[in-house]
């Protein structure tokens, strides 16, 4: 068992090695190295072929039309071309947009860049248990409104929205429904056409692909308009200029066929791992799990460890790679604004660890996990003041702290 | 085995490059952001490619930020340096590529002037060009360094001179020049600078645009805070490792690659004159070292090309990402060549392992094409 262990499956996979077999194909000499664009000559041809097979796998996890796929770099700018492009497009219809406060923050920074373009955004707040309220949304919801963006899968708590339902309630409204499925993808089942999607941001790194390659989701029927943010030779029927990386793509096409083919099996194996680590770790005193357990993917476990200082924990905990926070924002000593929408206290916010668990993980890596996180928080909290005088009944709350 | 006469359009992988970029895609995964050892081990990979990037153009690594693409860089230099709120004027070369002459075409709709800066005959822009600084006072102007189609170079210490004497900011778009010429960011100054590595033998999927740190940058992706929060997304850590690794070779191999393929494309114009009837655009500038773009009397490009390429020859006629168009380049119209004979147009780029044996096996398909084209023309005619 190679340490440390690799739990931080939400904030990038390995590359599976089917996947980069096939991406070597595309980047070695044999002849596939020419420019999709380039339609004079083979070297074009068989790249433009690569890319078309793996525009449809994208497609197929998901349930569209691969006409309905747009190569993005990412699902950070799939996001940004999401939320802008809408926003740009039918401006003049509308310049509302409804979100929640628990997006990732490609949702969250490029609607706060249109609110100072002048667009109203409403920042909805999750129920304790990071599941959105439909009522909430629902009266969110105005005349003027003309994009809801609402993530299917959360990176730090896993939970799942519903939506299918939020999307039977956009349609009905009129209003456009963004999802970013980043964490979902080829982990819990899509249908775009049995939820009323209208555009969905895909990435590759978290299901095994390769990063730097993402996708957008953009619905034909009835037809989504964007205004394109990455302007040029007029790729992607305008939507996303710039030379199409053909390893990269081949390589995200296959991701997601072999997500497609294994997430069944996977699932259940996943999610008797995760249970496992829940199961030896909930048992201890002041544990608490952050997010909806029902409705949640297999592979999340995120706990919050009271009376344990966070940034401790981590280091203490170095024999396995976790992340406390989401990865994008863990240069910032900040507690977890997810953590603290769900109404977390900054202490819960702070202590708290978010195991995630993917295709390679095993169960003796667990087992190990879960020793070490009892050992190291009992270790830890027999260091702490706090957990002392928590012991002794001292309701810290009632404390009155002296600055000094 | 088929000759690669387009280089330009998209060139062949390095194995050295592709040695670097195997650890990246099979076990070195971590997401760079990650504080636990996976991530600062590919946060370590990030910061040589960063260094190995700024060396090839004379920059400091910090200046480097790490974009999908040229495309990518020339839309960020454009929209991130020209407010929304406020509007003004933004000059543009008249040969540019179409990621800089899009975005910019696109700015129009927030209230902003575009203005095209003409070239001569030989593809450069004229000095006098100043003169409309002066007048019109643009926020940004933006000239390539190298033509993608013609390989002209633009003297663009003057320009960049001028443009910082008229209060202007001042973006080169040097996915072209990169790697085939030296390129000094530092001593240029010029503001802006997008590169590409698919252009000198890295992985598709990544770019750069270097800025210096005087200049105020809007994003044009916005999320997690990656590239002290210019660019978010998290990084292509592969694709950047082969970035550096193809900016390293070029630096080490630029004198040589340029001797090498100045005097193949010596060979080649030689005799492509001897065969007569051959006109090259751009002779008269200074070109990047393995461009040719020509044209033919009374030939069809594009047609030229078909056949060439069934005899197992790739060239290009038109910059790639235009090549479902059949109108005649926008670069040879803006050199006031003929609308014919820019139609004509051939484009051979040759690369660093391009051989004499290319340019023959080339020349000997097109002597034998040009001669049934005409013959076929004749006939019509007649």
């Amino acid at each position: 068992m190679k340490k440390p262990i690799y739990l931080d499956y939400s904030a990038t996979t390995p590359v599976d090695p089917r996947v980069a077999e096939k991406m070597c194909k595309y980047l070695t000499l044999d002849g596939e190295f020419g420019n999709p664009a380039s339609r004079s000559h083979p070297f074009g041809w068989h790249a433009e072929e690569a890319v078309e097979e793996a525009r449809a796998q994208v497609a197929a996890l998901i349930g569209a039309d691969p006409k309905e796929i747009v190569w993005t770099s990412g699902a950070t700018e799939s996001d940004n071309l999401a939320i802008k492009g809408v926003a740009n497009f039918y401006g003049k219809k509308g310049r509302h947009i409804v979100t929640c406060k628990t997006e990732h923050k490609a949702v969250l920074d490029t609607c706060r860049q249109l609110e100072r373009d002048g667009y109203e955004v409403t920042y909805l707040d999750p129920e304790p248990n990071g599941l959105l309220d439909l009522e909430k949304l629902k009266s969110a919801i105005r005349p003027d409104t003309i994009l809801v963006s609402v993530m299917h899968v959360n990176n730090e708590i896993g939970v799942i929205q519903d939506i299918a339902a939020i999307g039977t309630l956009t349609r009905e409204r009129g209003v456009l429904f963004h999802t970013d499925a980043a964490q979902s993808a080829g982990k819990v089942p899509i249908d775009v056409n049995a939820t009323n999607v209208d555009l969905m941001s895909l990435s590759a790194h978290k299901i095994y692909g390769p990063k730097g390659i993402g996708a957008l989701y953009v619905r034909r029927k009835p037809r989504v308009r964007l205004e394109a943010q990455m302007h040029g030779g007029g790729h992607e029927r305008g939507m996303r200029s710039g030379t199409l990386p053909t390893h990269q793509c081949v390589g995200m096409g296959e991701a997601f066929r072999l997500a497609k083919a294994e997430m069944g099996g996977e699932i259940g194996r996943i999610r008797m791992l995760r249970n496992r680590l829940l199961n030896a770790l909930k048992g201890m005193p002041e544990v608490y799990v952050n997010g909806d357990l029902e409705n949640r993917t297999a592979g999340n476990l995120n706990m919050s460890f009271n009376f344990v200082e966070g940034e401790s924990l981590i280091m203490a905990l170095k024999d396995i790679a976790v992340s406390s926070g989401s990865a994008c924002t863990s240069a910032s000593l900040e507690p977890s604004y997810v953590l603290r929408a769900l109404g977390r206290n900054d202490e819960l916010a702070h202590s708290s660890i978010r195991f995630t668990i993917g295709r390679f993980t095993t169960q003796e890596e667990i087992d190990y996990a879960a020793a070490l996180v009892k050992e190291k928080v009992a270790k830890l909290r027999e260091l702490s003041p706090l957990w002392e005088m928590h012991q002794e009944g001292v309701d810290l709350s009632k404390v009155q702290w002296a600055a000094h | 085995m088929p000759v690669y006469l387009d280089h330009n359009a998209a060139t062949p992988l390095d194995p050295r490059v592709l040695d670097s970029m195997l650890p990246y895609l099979m076990t070195h995964h971590g997401n760079p952001s990650s504080v636990h050892r996976f991530g600062r081990a590919t946060r370590a990979a990030l910061d040589r490619a960063r260094e190995q990037v700024a060396a090839l153009v004379n920059a400091r690594p910090s200046q480097v930020i790490f974009t999908s693409g040229g495309t990518e860089a020339n839309n960020f230099a454009i929209k991130g340096t020209t407010a929304v709120d406020v509007t003004g004027c933004v000059a543009i070369g008249a040969t540019e590529h179409p990621s800089v002459t899009e975005p910019a075409v696109s700015l129009k709709e927030a209230g902003w002037r575009v203005m095209v800066l003409p070239v001569d005959r030989t593809g450069r822009l004229p000095s006098s060009v100043a003169e409309s600084f002066r007048g019109s006072r643009p926020a940004l102007v933006s000239v390539m360094w190298a033509n993608n189609e013609t390989g002209v170079i633009q003297n663009i210490a003057a320009l960049a001179a001028e443009a910082r004497a008229s209060d202007a900011l001042f973006h080169t778009d040097a996915v072209q020049a990169a790697g085939k010429i030296e390129l000094d960011f530092a001593a240029s100054g010029v503001h802006l600078m997008s590169l590409s590595a698919h252009k000198m033998n890295g992985p598709k999927g990544v770019g750069a645009l270097i800025v210096d740190a005087a200049v105020e940058l809007k994003p044009l992706l916005r999320g997690g805070g990656q590239e002290k929060d210019k660019r978010s997304g998290t990084e292509n850590v592969a694709g950047i490792v082969g970035f550096g690794a193809a900016a390293d070779l070029a630096k080490a191999r630029m004198t040589d690659y340029g001797t090498r393929v100045s005097r193949l494309r010596q060979r080649l114009e030689s005799e492509l004159s001897a065969l007569g009837g051959v006109e090259i655009f751009g002779a008269a500038a200074e070109r990047l070292p393995n461009t040719v773009c020509f044209g033919t009397a009374g030939v069809d490009g594009e047609t030229l090309l078909l056949r060439l390429d069934r005899g197992g020859i790739a060239v290009s006629s038109g910059s790639a990402c235009a090549s479902q168009h059949r109108e005649p380049s926008p670069v040879l119209r803006a050199m006031d060549i003929e609308p014919e004979l820019a139609l004509s147009a051939v484009r051979v780029s040759l690369g660093h392992d391009s051989t004499e044996q290319d340019i023959d096996t080339f020349v000997a398909a097109l002597a034998s094409q040009l001669a049934q084209l005409r013959r076929m023309t004749g006939r019509a005619v007649g």
